[in-house]
C-alpha cells in the first residue's frame, strides 16, 4: 500500500494546517489512548500523574506530533528517515507495535474532531496511510 | 456478560438520542468504502463505485449507510443482551452475505470518526471510550456465529 503523488500531496498540506494545533492534536490523541486503552498505561507507568491532559501527557503528546511532522518531511523514504526512531522504540523503549495502530486510531479521531470540513474521506484515507508506514517504519529494528 | 455503569449507557443512549441517521449512516458507510477499498467487495451490485467522488454521490451507498447504522438501534435498545439480540444478523453476515468479520471493525472505526467529527470536544475521552465499547460489544456479536 504505497504513497501515491495525491496522497503525499494531501498529508503535506493537511499537516501543515494542522501544525498550529499540534500540541493539543499530541495531547488529546495521547490522552485518548491511555484513557480508552487502559493497557498502554503500561509504558508511563513513571509518570506521576496519567490522567486525560495532564502536564507529562501534553509534553509528551507534542514530541508525538513533532515526531509525525517530521516524518512528512521524510514521506519519500520514511524507513531510512525513520531508522533512528526505530532503534529508539526497539531497543531502549521496547513498545509493543501493536500500540501504534492505537495511537494512530486516536490521532485520526482527534483530527476529525477538530477539523470536521477539512478530514474528508480522501484525506482520512491519505493519512492512514501515510500513518501506517511510518508504524511500519518504526516497526523495522524490531527483529 | 458485559457490564456497563450507569454513565457508558447514558453516553450511549445520548450520542443515538442525538443521532440524525439520515446523515451520519451514509458518511460512515461512504468513508468506510473510501478509507478501506477492499470493502468494496461486498458492493457489486452498487454501481459506480471507481473513485471518492464516485463513493460520494451513490444514492445505493447513502440508503444502505442508513440501514446500517438503524441496524444498531436493536444493540442500543438491548444492551445488557447484545449477543442474542444479533444471533440471526450474524448468521446473514456469515451464511448469505459472506463478510469478512474483519469488516465489522472497520467500518466501527469510521462511525466513531464521523461521530468524533460531528461532537468535536463534546467527544470526550469517557464518552469515546463508551461509544467504542458498544461498537466493540456489537462487532464481537455480528462475528459470534461464523464458523
Amino acid at each position: 500500500m504505497s504513497l501515491s503523488t495525491k496522497d503525499k500531496t494531501l498529508v503535506k498540506s493537511f499537516f501543515t494546517k494542522i501544525a498550529p494545533k499540534a500540541e493539543d492534536i499530541g495531547n488529546e490523541a495521547l490522552s485518548r489512548t491511555l484513557f480508552v486503552y487502559p493497557q498502554t498505561k503500561t509504558y508511563f507507568s513513571h509518570w506521576k500523574d496519567l490522567s486525560p491532559g495532564s502536564a507529562p501527557i501534553r509534553k509528551h503528546g507534542l514530541t508525538v506530533m513533532t515526531g509525525y511532522m517530521d516524518a512528512v518531511e521524510k514521506i519519500d523514504d520514511l524507513l531510512a528517515g525513520l531508522l533512528e526512531l526505530s532503534e529508539l522504540h526497539a531497543f531502549t523503549l521496547r513498545v509493543d507495535p501493536a500500540n501504534f495502530k492505537i495511537i494512530t486510531h486516536n490521532v485520526l479521531v482527534v483530527m476529525a474532531m477538530y477539523y470536521p470540513d477539512d478530514f474528508t474521506p480522501e484525506v482520512h484515507v491519505a493519512v492512514d496511510k501515510f500513518l501506517s508506514k511510518v508504524n511500519l517504519a518504526l516497526s523495522e529494528k524490531y527483529r | 456478560m458485559v457490564e456497563w455503569t450507569d454513565a457508558e449507557r447514558a453516553a450511549i443512549q445520548d450520542i443515538f438520542s442525538n443521532l440524525d441517521y439520515e446523515d451520519i449512516g451514509p458518511k460512515a458507510l461512504r468513508r468506510c468504502l473510501i478509507v478501506y477499498p477492499w470493502c468494496q467487495r461486498y458492493f457489486g451490485g452498487f454501481g459506480n463505485l471507481y473513485n471518492a467522488e464516485a463513493i460520494l454521490s451513490n444514492p445505493m451507498v447513502a440508503a444502505h449507510g442508513i440501514v446500517v447504522l438503524h441496524g444498531l438501534d436493536r444493540a442500543m435498545k438491548n444492551m445488557d443482551n447484545i449477543k442474542n439480540t444479533y444471533a440471526e444478523l450474524s448468521v446473514l453476515h456469515s451464511e448469505k452475505l459472506h463478510v469478512d468479520p474483519d469488516n465489522f471493525r472497520l467500518l466501527a472505526d469510521c462511525l466513531s470518526v464521523v461521530i468524533a467529527g460531528k461532537m468535536g470536544t463534546a467527544f470526550t475521552p469517557e464518552i469515546q471510550a463508551a461509544w467504542q465499547k458498544f461498537l466493540a460489544v456489537v462487532v464481537n456479536a455480528l462475528g459470534r456465529q461464523y464458523h
